[in-house]
């Protein structure tokens, strides 16, 4: 159960080998979390995910295959993880690749990949895990969106246009949810400073996966649905989605 | 309580494959304890007879595997956690077993439902000439919560807590109704009392009422400088009065750290009262309770920070007189000042707000000091804290009280960091062989918690006895490990026939937990595929949308542009 100050004592992680969800699961773990699963792509980073979890202190700590594109297996990937673990009370939604765009614009095949890894394929899992989570009538939904998802911009609209698509998606199943128990939370960083953007210059307001945990495990007992990291990002993309297109494309990559 | 204003539904069990007959199934709703913290999910019904608790007993009895989540009675929802919510399994709103059954006016025993309320109970006892013999800070519960949280009052120094007046629970049992008193079954009774739920559903009561002559006190009143000097008032003078309270300001430091308003008085005999008061005789023993204001259900967040709680506290301590004694006061203002407010929580806005409430032994009033200097020091803004003395504890298991000093603080939980902070305390509590008050906690750990309450594998041994299988659940129960659900078996719930016979239960307990991954994987596919061919024409990509399987009132929602809307477009 996640109790009144937000702590919940399991967590399901979608993309387990994420950065942000391993900062996430290290501060639920300090807070008493006890069962910690990790679905990913089995592997080096998910083994040292694993052996992250452990070393935090969660009692059950279990890696689960999990590849966010196979849609087929979502419902029966759900059911297992579920029958076999429990309630699970928070579920972190953080599969999600961050592609060089130039590559992608060259080939449509990679693009439809990026958008299955971070859009479609989630949004079916989230799905699956979703019927659980009503039955048993409690939970929390984390999903790791980005303010690239805000308005597309010229430099990383494929990337963007995935997040937004999750973002919105998860903003129509918070929706539905309301009276079934279970709460969505949609966290926007702003630039995370991190494997995923190794070799990149960090943007204005540029964060790091700490800091979003910290803002991720504050919000998950508040009814927030939507939140930025940093809070002063709201405000900069309220501007930016504002912008005249003229301005916005002529936006340094 | 009737689906409270909380409450949303998402239509009725029966449309979501669960397949219990309609009239047990209750509708689905969200619940929150007083707080208005950590909702969950449950199927609401409505208890309007102790047979539809049998009935509702038996169907949780059927649902076996991963959808049978037990089942767990709500009153009028005024523990401040989630001890009666009861997350994907079934809430029993008992509040319809109103009745008042029996009454000796001899003795002053009543025998009721257990879902008669106090406010009702006293209005129609008080002008009989009886009161009840404990009442918390508000009226508004049950006769069955306060069985289940043996609720204490100002006068548990003297009289001990609600459980030692109850000289018998009518309770349904998984294994059948009993009518238990502390001489017929005494771990039962005990255990029942303060078991919050978990023994059975409470459906009534037996209740030696205390005689008054009045409704009024006598009360005295002092304002009091400092900690220390409210503590010795207490400890050298609570012997004497039958009621005693203070509240504390939490929010001064240094000099006047826990300066504080002591009350304390008893019932007020005919002749104490002046004659205004006095005659005629129905207005000696009125009771006319009013509420003067009610808060609106979009209270906005933020409205008791420490400045406006810094300003209610300095004109709470201000407004009380310096020293007064022999003051009448009406029963409803002495022992519910704050149900003249109704839905006061909501104050607290959407993020709601907890109580902290702690027990210590007599020799560890240090602790108390301790613990309100933590709170000066960091300016949460803690309004209403309660300062009482505790007399002996009751022989339960989970029995909260032990002679000593508690103190009760209500906390907004948008506070940052309160969550350490509050683990900070519970290990102070715990180092002085304390603990907290389940009725009141939504945040214990179920390490501390059982370092509070050391004799739970007694609880949980009696738990085994009148509910083998397990039947009674609540949040409460799952967060502090009293009722894990059982590892679920390999099948999902919702394909499975009614009315399998309970003993797979116990079979999927024992093999459930090591089997289930691989035995889950092999099935869970066959029965993903299998679903998708039922549905294959609705749904053209297999394993998508959550649909194979799930009742269409679950699939429907989440997925609104989904196969089913486009099938549906086409004519």
């Amino acid at each position: 159960m996640i109790d009144a100050t937000g702590r919940p004592q399991s967590v399901l992680v979608l993309g387990g080998s994420s950065e942000i969800a391993q900062a996430i699961v290290d501060l639920l773990v300090a807070a008493r979390c006890r069962t910690v699963v990790l679905a990913g792509r089995p592997g080096p980073r998910l083994d040292e995910a694993v052996d992250r979890a452990r070393a935090a202190g969660a009692q059950t700590v279990e890696s689960v295959p999990f590849d966010a594109t196979a849609v087929d297996g979502h419902v029966a990937f759900a059911d297992s993880v579920f029958d076999r673990f429990g309630d699970i009370d928070l579920v972190i939604v953080a599969a999600g690749v961050l592609s060089h765009q130039p590559d992608d614009e060259e080939d449509p095949v990679l693009v439809a990949d990026v958008l299955a890894t971070n859009f479609t394929g989630p949004a079916s899992a989230m799905l699956a895990v979703c019927r659980r989570l009503r039955r048993q009538g409690h939970g929390k939904f984390v999903v790791l969106s980005s303010v690239a998802g805000d308005r597309a911009r010229r430099a990383n609209f494929i990337y963007g246009s995935s997040k937004s698509g999750l973002d919105a998606f998860a903003q129509g199943l918070s929706s539905s949810l309301v009276g079934s128990g279970v709460g969505v939370l949609i966290v926007r960083p702003g630039f995370v400073v991190g494997r995923m953007t190794e070799g990149m210059t960090p943007a204005p307001f540029a964060t790091t996966p700490d800091a979003v945990a910290k803002a991720v495990v504050r919000a998950i007992g508040s009814q927030a649905l939507v939140i930025y990291v940093p809070p002063v990002l709201r405000w900069v993309f309220a501007a930016m989605r504002q912008l005249p297109e003229a301005l916005w494309r002529r936006m340094p990559a | 309580m009737p689906p409270d204003r909380l409450t949303a539904s998402i239509g009725r069990a029966g449309g979501r494959g669960l397949a219990p007959p309609a009239s047990a199934a209750g509708r689905r709703s969200v619940l929150t304890g007083w707080g208005r913290t950590a909702p969950s999910a449950a199927d609401v019904l409505h208890a309007i007879h102790p047979d539809v608790v049998t009935a509702a007993m038996s169907v949780a009895g059927e649902r076996n595997g991963p959808g049978r989540r037990g089942l767990i009675a709500r009153g009028l929802g005024r523990s401040y956690g989630d001890a009666a919510q009861n997350a994907g399994g079934s809430v029993l709103d008992a509040t319809w077993l109103d009745g008042v059954h029996q009454v000796d006016l001899e003795r002053g025993l009543a025998t009721v439902g257990a879902g008669i309320s106090f406010e009702t109970l006293m209005a129609r006892f008080i002008p009989l000439g009886w009161f009840v013999p404990v009442t918390p800070g508000t009226r508004q519960i049950t006769v069955g919560g306060a069985v289940a949280a043996d609720v204490h009052g100002k006068n548990h120094h003297v009289d001990g807590s609600f459980c030692s007046h109850v000289r018998e629970i009518d309770l349904m049992c998984p294994t059948g109704p009993v009518t238990v008193s502390a001489e017929s079954d005494r771990d039962l009774f005990w255990a029942t009392a303060g078991g919050m739920g978990l023994t059975g559903v409470i459906t009534g009561a037996t209740v030696q009422m205390i005689p008054i002559e009045s409704s009024y006190m006598l009360v005295d009143t002092e304002r009091v400088p400092d900690l220390d000097s409210v503590m010795d008032a207490m400890r050298s003078g609570d012997a004497a009065y039958r009621y005693s309270v203070a509240w504390i300001d939490c929010q001064t430091t240094g000099r006047h750290l826990g300066r504080s308003v002591l009350t304390r008085g008893d019932h007020a005999r005919l002749e104490d009262l002046p004659d205004r008061l006095r005659t005629p005789q129905a207005r000696a023993r009125s009771f006319m309770p009013r509420t003067i204001a009610g808060i609106p259900i979009a209270a906005p967040g933020g409205l008791l920070n420490p400045v406006t709680v810094g300003l209610f506290n300095e004109f709470w301590f201000r407004k009380a007189p310096a020293k007064e004694t022999g003051r009448p006061h009406t029963l409803a203002g002495f022992f519910h000042p704050l149900d003249i407010v109704t839905d006061w929580n909501r104050l607290y806005g959407p993020r709601g707000f907890l109580q902290y409430q702690f027990v210590v032994p007599d020799a560890e009033g240090e602790t108390v000091r301790t613990i309100i200097e933590r709170l000066a020091e960091v300016k949460v803004a803690s309004f209403l804290a309660v300062l009482k003395r505790f007399g002996p504890s009751d022989p339960g298991p989970l029995s909260f009280p032990i002679p000593g000093w508690t103190l009760a603080l209500d906390l907004p939980v948008g506070y940052p960091d309160l969550d350490r902070l509050l683990d900070g305390l519970d290990e102070l509590v715990i180092g002085a062989g304390g603990r907290v008050y389940l009725a009141k906690d939504s945040r214990l750990s179920r390490s501390a918690f059982r370092a509070m309450y050391p004799r739970v594998d007694e609880f949980l041994e009696l738990r085994a006895r009148v509910d083998p299988e397990g039947l009674l659940r609540s949040d409460l129960g799952r967060r502090l490990g009293l009722c894990d659900d059982p590892p679920p078996a390999a099948r999902t719930g919702q394909e499975r026939p009614r009315g399998r016979p309970a003993k797979t239960a116990g079979v999927n307990k024992a093999t459930g937990a090591r089997k289930a991954a691989g035995v889950n994987k092999a099935t869970g596919a066959k029965k993903a595929a299998g679903a998708t061919k039922a549905t294959g024409k609705k749904a053209p990509r297999s394993g998508t949308a959550g649909g194979s399987g799930a009742p269409k009132s679950e699939a429907r929602p989440p997925d609104p542009g989904g196969p089913t809307s486009r099938d549906r477009r086409r004519p």
